[in-house]
């Protein structure tokens, strides 16, 4: 244990090495080779994390802080990896979870031209991703922050010859400096207040000492807007849905598994904060809620399999916000685990579908691919059931444990409960929507398309991600708390009401703790029951007259409620004509000064040009015109 | 033994012949020519108004004259030669491109 928790700076730093060797090496190789030293890299940081886990999870060691080297010393800003029971969790989800995609993008990239460079930037994404959560401190936690930010701008533009791709990453990157921006402020406001960013001595020493509600609350709500940029919650969630012009392993990786729960790992990791406020926890459930809403409104419109995907992401993460909102940390946490399995398969999935299709991602022109692609087609049905939250598979028991925590906070939080109730049923809808016009019915495939399985690379990630989607619930049934007892030692400081008696005791009432399981698996029940009515079970003239009577309500949600159009006009817009304005004001001002003066030189300049005659003899006549002229002024002074 | 005034005088007169060549032909190695001419003439002024007041003074300010002359007498000369093996002349009229 000893020997290992010295070593933990490997996780970090092997993927990194990865990156930096693939970076300078990786076109030498030939084709699989890179993806291997990638999958080597960090394959080994998931056994080494994997292996350091194992006493934090028995109980034989506790929490403990590794330091590399100082950076900052002024701001108490070090290298410093903070090893307990969360940042475990996260590093396992991440390098687990990224080693079958790193896996799983052999064979999706198969023919790249760039093959080694994008297993550079996965390889580097997985180090900064790791550097955000194992970090024992802001400024560490924000050059994570950042990098993250970095590579999900490099892979989403990963093919940046489709200026789709291109604009698609600068979106991502603009949305998320807002973001970047508010959260930035946030570390500013804790230096100003505790002295340092060393989280030991800020969020996780008493920060009530320090703090008054008021400051907490401003705190809280710039790291909201952090957590919401990079999170894809209202309103900065627009970025989300174009990076899916990046490969679709990324779309799994960054932009489902783990860089977009970052907020969610912020929130949690700083709920002390957030308890300390009066409003920050409702407004974070608030937004959750609502933005869980939107999205899955949206999603039931798409026709793009990755964008129904996309949306579900913004509206799961957006459960994940409703989760850690409503003082249910351990509930979001789980959620965000669960997540990154079903939805990773998911986009796998998808991928393998988009691959299988030859690059056709339309689901009108998909239809009766389960025969054609088996495999592919059992592990999405699992991942389809997990997500809507059928039990026993892991959505059931995440999404369960998310909407009681909202329900046992009462009041104002039923409302939200009743938003994150209806979602379960849009996203049973929309879910079942997809499997069915992916999976079932007859093909609408382009002329001439014969659809095929993926090779081994593909499948077997996408084997080993559903039975984790069918199993991971059981870590954390209502009866058997295990993730719950796991936590405890990094929640137990917060809403002691909550962790010890009233979530278990409202869960402990025999029958609410049930009917609040059943309600919710009824809702999925009736979601999928509709969506496979409407979809694969009703008539030709039936269908016909549910597409005639939501058109209008399709049409908006196919088009996201024209959000992008009004932010394109409410603020895009502006901000072009601010720097259009800026930009006048630059080359009619600043650069009017500077070609001003040139100007005025420059006339003198001509003025004096005749001067030079070029005939070297009236030059002697001056000279000599001159000489006679001193000699004068000096006699008629009378002498020197 | 006279005074410095026909060494003045004579000195004046070389100067004003200088000059006047300096100011009126055109051939670069003429002109030449009457910049030594006022160069001397000075020189005479010198050594005459040193003899008058019984120093060595102007005699050594010659030396130094003598010497920058012999300088400028090369590099000027050395510019003739090569204008004229350009453009086969050392008409100074000739040479205006720099004019602005």
């Amino acid at each position: 244990m000893d020997f290992l928790a010295d070593y933990l700076w490997l996780i970090i730093a092997l993927p990194l090495a990865g990156a930096v060797a693939l970076h300078f090496g990786g076109k030498f190789l030939p084709e699989p080779l890179p993806g291997l030293v990638a999958v080597g890299a960090i394959g080994t940081a998931f056994l080494i994390a994997a292996a350091a886990f194992v006493p934090l999870a028995t109980g034989e060691a506790e929490a403990h802080i590794l330091m590399l080297w100082d950076w900052m010393p002024g701001i108490g800003a070090a290298f410093e990896i903070r090893w307990d029971q969360l940042s475990a969790l996260m590093t396992l989800i991440v390098t687990g979870v990224g080693t079958l995609i790193h896996i799983y993008s052999i064979g999706y990239m198969h023919g790249d031209p760039r093959f080694s460079r994008f297993f550079t930037y996965l390889n580097l994404f997985a180090a900064s991703m790791l550097t955000l959560v194992l970090a024992n401190n802001y400024a560490m936690m924000f050059v994570g922050w950042e990098l993250v930010g970095l590579c999900s701008y490099l892979l989403i533009s990963f093919w940046f010859t489709r200026p789709s791709a291109a604009a698609a990453g600068k979106k991502a990157f603009v949305v998320n400096r807002i973001g970047d921006f508010a959260f930035i402020v946030g570390l500013m406001l804790v230096f100003t207040q505790f002295g340092s960013l060393s989280m030991s001595e800020t969020v996780l020493s008493h920060p009530g000492e320090v703090l008054s509600p008021g400051t907490a609350t401003a705190i809280a709500i710039l790291f909201l807007i952090g957590a919401a940029g990079k999170s894809a919650q209202i309103p900065l969630y627009v970025w989300l849905p174009d990076a899916m012009e990046g490969p679709t392993p990324v779309s799994a990786l960054i932009h489902a598994a783990t860089m977009v729960t970052a907020g969610v790992y912020l929130i949690a990791r700083n709920a002390a904060i957030f308890e300390l406020s009066p409003v920050a926890l409702p407004i974070v459930a608030t937004v959750g809620a609502a933005t869980a809403l939107v999205a899955a409104l949206i999603a039931v419109g798409q026709n793009d399999i990755k964008k129904v995907l996309a949306y579900s992401t913004v509206s799961q993460l957006g459960y994940m916000f409703l989760a850690v909102g409503s003082a249910g940390y351990v509930a979001g946490v789980f959620h965000l685990m669960t997540h990154a399995f079903f939805k990773a398969l998911l986009f796998l999935g998808a991928g393998s579908v988009i691959h299988g299709m030859h690059e056709e991602q339309d689901m009108r022109k998909m239809g009766g691919l389960r025969t054609a692609m088996p495999i592919t087609h059992a592990t999405m049905l699992v991942a389809t059931l997990a997500i809507a939250g059928i039990f026993p598979f892991a959505g059931f028991f995440s999404k369960d444990e998310i909407l009681a925590s909202v329900f046992a906070n009462g009041g104002y939080y039923l409302v939200l409960w009743g938003v994150g109730l209806f979602t379960a049923f849009l996203t049973a809808y929309y879910m079942t929507r997809q499997y069915i016009m992916v999976f079932w019915g007859k093909p609408r495939w382009v002329e001439g398309l014969k659809p095929h399985e993926s090779s081994l690379w593909m499948t077997v990630p996408l084997m080993v991600l559903a039975v984790l989607s069918a199993g991971a619930g059981f870590l954390n049934t209502p009866q058997l708390l295990t993730l719950e007892h796991y936590l405890e030692p990094v929640f137990e400081a917060l809403h002691p009401a909550h962790l010890e008696s009233e979530l278990p005791r409202i869960l402990g009432m025999d029958g609410l703790a049930f009917g609040l399981a059943i309600v919710s698996l009824g809702v999925a029940v009736i979601g999928i029951a509709t969506a496979g009515f409407v979809y694969a079970r009703s008539s030709e003239r039936f269908r016909q007259w549910f597409a005639n009577a939501t058109r209008r309500p399709m049409n908006a949600s196919e088009n996201a409620f024209w959000v992008d159009k009004f932010y394109g006009k409410t603020i895009v817009l502006p901000g072009k004509k601010l720097a259009q304005g800026l930009a006048s004001f630059d080359s009619f001002f600043v650069d009017g000064a500077v070609n001003g003066v040139a100007g005025v030189v420059q006339r003198i300049g001509m003025s004096l040009k005749p001067l030079q005659s070029g005939f070297v003899r009236s030059y002697g006549a001056t000279f000599v015109a001159g000489v006679i002229g001193l000699v004068i002024f000096f006699l008629t002074r009378g002498g020197l | 033994m006279a005074g410095p005034t026909p060494y003045m005088a004579l000195a004046f007169i070389l100067f004003v012949i200088g000059a006047t060549g300096l100011l009126t032909r055109r051939n670069a190695l003429i002109m030449f020519m009457s910049v030594e001419l006022m160069l001397n003439s000075v020189n005479l002024t010198f050594v005459a108004a040193g003899r008058a007041i019984g120093n060595f003074t102007g005699q050594v300010s010659v030396f130094f004259v003598l010497v920058v002359a012999a300088a400028e007498v090369v590099i000027g000369l050395a510019i003739i030669v090569a204008v004229f093996q350009k453009r086969n002349s050392a008409s100074v009229d000739e040479l205006s491109e720099m004019k602005g």
